[in-house]
């Protein structure tokens, strides 16, 4: 592993495989988008009570859990990095917590859109409103500390610590805020799920939207570690003059 | 023991440099007070409409003045490199994490047993209830635990008044919504039930899981 973690011939070999990786990630993200894109504007039924809005929700609800990921990731690379020290493992957590940061303020701007015409109001303190935004506040004060930290180790060390107790909130604010009070729309999927919440075809459509949002998630994390580890070359470059 | 001795120690330390100085003290109540009195002119819009608002007014109050002295904490560790030497003797990271934590929770707690009475005529609030203390205790553990630690972090920083209010007020979310909900259901004197089965346990699983994991990963806040 410290081997990963140096700038040796290792690291640039690594470099190499999550370059090549990349492209094919981007070339099935490409190709899943623009069939989710078709299915979710053509295909799906329009659903009887909400209208059209509701086709909003096959990208909100997988954006959404997929933010959630991004912060697990965060969390573990967090811990990774606490323990084997290894850059990379920073770029990881890094990079997961900005496309989990990207991924919850899509899902707030959608959520937000979505509530308008169906609850008649922009915003309402609502649990699951409330933990997102919460959620969201936690990992912008994440990717705040790297830039007030004197030294780039300091910097690091004070994201995996605020990445892991970022993550041990979550829990339980979510638990807080629902008993504080609740008007969102059921869970629709998972063990809660009634048998007739969902059409079976618009299930389908939202495991195939989860997919595609699956696959631009990957990318956007390799693109992102790649991009990392380029400015971390620059920076050392312009301190030291060489690149070794 | 050894564990125990240096815990007090530190926060002997800090409890004697702030009534020594007292500075901090002062300029706490007075902030507290100057948040309830503006606060006031923003909720109290009808005459006498503050009941509702009051608990929550309470523990704005005691946020807020809790940044203030989580901030002071280290803020004063940083003069002439005593926070060095603190780091340099022979006691373990827990030991200055729970030292510090434990100063910083007597200073609020002082604070706030303080400024409880003045609330109470204030905001006409019964408050002088056993349950009350017990939230009050059970919360301050909770701002302090997480507090002290982000303070350590702010306090390394240039910008350490914003940095520190930034991480603090969403991780500590939970607390703040199980202090106020429970203060409300003391105050009312209605049903008690759910302080007990829901917000005074909501704030021991805060507390516990902060009080461990903290002290645990305190020693990478003094890296580099």
């Amino acid at each position: 592993m410290a081997a990963i973690a140096g700038r040796g011939p290792t690291d640039s070999t690594l470099r190499v495989v999550i370059r090549d990786f990349r492209l094919w990630v981007l070339f099935a993200t490409a190709a899943l988008t623009i069939v989710d894109v078709y299915l979710i504007f053509v295909v799906a039924p329009t659903d009887q009570v909400l209208g059209h809005i509701q086709r909003i929700f096959y990208i909100h609800v997988p954006i959404s859990i997929l933010s959630f990921l991004g912060f697990l990731v965060c969390a573990v690379a967090g811990v990774g990095y606490l323990i084997r020290r290894g850059e990379i493992w920073d770029r990881v957590a890094h990079a997961a917590a900005e496309v989990g940061v990207v991924f919850v303020t899509l899902a707030l701007v959608t959520g937000v859109i979505w509530a308008r015409p169906v609850w008649g109001v922009w915003w309402t303190w609502e649990p699951r409103l409330t933990t997102t935004l919460i959620l969201w506040l936690i990992y912008v004060a994440y990717l705040m500390i790297r830039h007030y930290a004197p030294t780039p180790q300091q910097g690091r060390a004070w994201s995996a610590v605020v990445g892991i107790i970022g993550f041990v909130d979550v829990p339980i604010v979510y638990y807080s805020v629902q008993w504080w009070r609740s008007i969102h729309p059921v869970q629709v999927i998972g063990p809660e799920a009634a048998d007739d919440a969902l059409e079976p075809i618009m299930a389908r459509i939202l495991i195939f939207s989860l997919v595609a949002m699956l696959a631009l998630f990957a990318y956007l994390l390799l693109e992102r570690v790649a991009l990392r580890g380029t400015e971390d070359a620059v920076s050392v470059i312009r301190r030291q003059g060489t690149y070794d | 023991m050894r564990l125990l001795s240096a815990t007090f120690a530190i926060a002997w330390k800090d409890v004697r440099l702030e009534f020594r100085s007292r500075d901090t003290i002062v300029s706490a109540l007075i902030f507290g007070l100057i948040v309830v009195v503006v606060f006031n002119f923003g909720l109290n819009r009808a005459p006498g409409s503050l009941g509702p608002a009051a608990p929550g007014l309470l523990w704005v109050a005691y946020a807020f003045v809790g940044v203030l002295a989580m901030n002071r904490a280290f803020a004063r560790e940083l003069e002439q490199g005593a926070l060095d030497g603190l780091l340099a003797a022979p006691v373990s990271r827990d030991a200055v994490f729970l030292g510090k934590m434990l100063g910083t929770l007597a200073f609020m707690v002082l604070i706030e047993a303080i400024l409880l009475p003045v609330f109470a005529v204030m905001l006409d609030l019964p408050a002088l209830s056993p349950v009350l203390g017990l939230i009050i205790l059970l919360a301050t553990i909770g701002f302090a635990t997480v507090g002290t630690f982000f303070a350590a972090i702010a306090a390394q920083t240039r910008s350490r008044e914003i940095l520190l209010p930034v991480l603090f007020f969403p991780v500590i979310v939970p607390v703040i919504i199980a202090a106020v909900e429970a203060t409300a259901l003391a105050l009312q004197g209605g049903p008690m039930l759910p302080i007990w089965t829901r917000w005074l346990p909501l704030l021991v699983v805060f507390d516990a899981v902060f009080l461990v994991i903290c002290p645990w990963i305190f020693g990478f806040v003094f890296e580099g």
